[in-house]
């Protein structure tokens, strides 16, 4: 193979690996902003303008800072987890396209590092090892807290993987591919949240409970597992688990565009006017930084709203609730999808949003049923 | 209730914090350049008041040493001349010393005052990286004079500054 071809991977890597940490660091910045907002205050604003050198400060803080290894703990594996924590973030937005492609000394660079015809599978794949390091974090620190974190973090990740696995099924049926370039180019048209709003919702909560976001950041829950899994690590070591957190907050936002808003693509009623990706290249990354924001916010939003739900609870509604809804929303969206195909009319199409949300509507109902049954019953 | 009842109350909340989100001030006073005023009978850091004339009003009776229950204030008293006038009457101050880190901001010491010479301030900025640093003497805590000719000591008209405490007067605030 051409150096070349090598050269213009590894450059693609490391700009993609930078991208992340600067997200990084700028996601604890617009997170604190953000919610200090929220909450009536400034929040940090000291350390350049607008406190935009905070993360650098940071930074230089968590280096600096003296790291503790318990004498109890198991060295390997203590050592080992962050780095388990991390690489997995990191390289799963390896197949994630950022943009169309360009020129660029007559070659064409493709705003993607790596072109998978299983994207979807790999995404999937790699979500699940992060839940390794954190197990891994909480055996090995020799801390019950921290072990507690760990079962904790395990369960509930694994549990909700089933359900973001039948939400990356609905993108695939919609899609008609495992690649996610051929998913966004598929949302030229419309976008996949308007299709199948509820599966976009669903794939929301999902995501919220496996970066192990408020209100389902069980794993860490302060107030019962004082910082959970990471109870024991101190210095760059704890750095790197917070790394790994807000850059799987990061990418899953990434994903959630790319999967369900149309990914680098714009509106999709700007699909041939100037504002168009096909138009000017350089507008898929923005549409993506744009949409990767408005998600991010979300969360930051629904830290700042909802309290931490209970943790029989948090299995509960995901076993018992999102697990039967995304598979009859799967179910829902093949069998719409077939129907138009079958029948040659594309306004089928829009019977699928329709008996999704009724779907969704039929969820909350039981939820409702079943919380009352049980407050009556307690009196 | 409603069975959808879970839905409008999850999104009250949102929009709860949405609206503060955007249409709330911040309530943060951005501390060292924006200063919270303080209240009125607020008891910050000591000061040694002066008559309108520049005359210390301190003259050295130690009945703040006395009344403090931290024990923080230590006064030594000389004797006036005319010569070198610091306070009114016989004596006043030569040595005052207040030690900020056994200070607990009661306000026994004003109270004890019978010249309302001690008064504590609005300054609450007080800070020291050494603890020898914590005892604040005369000169720190002496309020300072508008003009030249007011400092003390100084030499005054024999006879005049006889009476070392002022004629009482019903308290003001």
């Amino acid at each position: 193979m051409d150096w070349t071809v090598w050269l213009e991977w590894f450059v693609k890597g490391l700009i993609l690996c930078l991208i992340l940490l600067t997200g990084f660091a700028y996601l604890t910045l617009y997170e604190r902003r953000a919610l200090a907002r929220i909450q009536t205050r400034v929040g940090p604003n000291r350390v350049g303008p607008q406190g935009l050198l905070q993360p650098v400060a940071e930074a230089v803080k968590l280096i600096f800072k003296e790291e503790l290894t318990p004498a109890k703990v198991y060295k390997v594996v203590f050592i080992l987890a962050p780095v388990l924590t991390v690489v997995p973030s990191l390289i799963i937005a390896a197949v994630i396209p950022l943009g169309t492609s360009f020129n660029l000394f007559g070659r064409t660079v493709t705003l993607y590092v790596a072109d998978l015809n299983v994207g979807v599978l790999y995404l999937t794949s790699i979500a699940s090892i992060a839940v390794y390091g954190i197990v891994l974090a909480g055996w090995s620190s020799n801390n019950k807290y921290a072990m507690l974190g760990g079962i904790r973090s395990s369960a509930q990740m694994i549990s909700y993987e089933l359900s973001l696995g039948l939400c990356f099924v609905i993108a695939i049926i919609m899609g008609n591919s495992m690649n996610l370039n051929e998913i966004v180019n598929a949302q030229k048209d419309m976008w996949f949240a308007v299709i199948q709003p509820a599966g976009a919702l669903v794939f929301m909560i999902v995501t919220l409970a496996e970066v192990n976001r408020a209100p389902f950041d069980m794993p860490e829950a302060e107030q019962e597992l004082t910082a959970g899994y990471h109870a024991e690590y101190s210095g760059m070591k704890f750095a790197l688990f917070f790394m790994a957190e807000y850059q799987k907050m990061i990418v899953i936002s990434m994903i959630a565009a790319t999967l369900f808003f149309g990914g680098y693509r714009e509106f999709w009623f700007l699909k041939d006017t100037i504002f168009s990706v096909d138009r000017f290249w350089f507008l898929g990354p923005i549409y993506l930084l744009l949409k990767v924001v408005v998600l991010l916010f979300f969360m930051i939003w629904i830290r700042a709203t909802w309290p931490r739900i209970r943790y029989d609870r948090l299995m509960a509604f995901g076993w018992k609730v999102l697990l039967p809804l995304s598979l009859v929303l799967a179910f829902v969206t093949a069998v719409g999808i077939l129907l138009a195909q079958e029948l040659n009319s594309p306004l089928i199409i829009w019977g699928i949003p329709a008996v999704s949300i009724a779907c969704v509507l039929a969820a909350v109902a039981f939820i409702y049923r079943d919380l009352r049954r049980k407050s009556h019953g307690r009196v | 209730m409603g069975v959808f009842d879970p839905i409008i109350e999850l999104s009250k909340g949102l929009g709860e914090t949405l609206r503060s989100f955007l249409t709330e001030k911040t309530v943060t006073y951005q501390y060292p350049e924006e200063k919270r005023p303080v209240r009125p009978r607020f008891r910050g850091r000591h000061v040694l008041k002066r008559y309108d004339n520049g005359l210390e009003k301190c003259i050295g009776c130690s009945l703040c040493a006395a009344a403090c229950p931290a024990d923080a204030i230590f006064v030594e008293a000389s004797e006036n001349t005319d010569e070198k006038r610091f306070s009114p009457g016989e004596r006043y101050a030569s040595t005052y010393e207040i030690n900020m880190l056994r200070c607990i901001y009661c306000g026994f010491c004003e109270d004890a005052c019978p010249t309302e010479a001690v008064v504590l301030g609005d300054n609450y900025e007080l800070s020291f990286t050494d603890r020898r640093d914590a005892i604040y003497n005369k000169e720190m805590l002496l309020e300072p004079v508008p003009t030249e000719q007011m400092l003390t000591p100084r030499k005054v008209e024999p006879g005049v500054f006889k009476r070392s405490v002022p004629a009482m007067q019903d308290p003001t605030d």
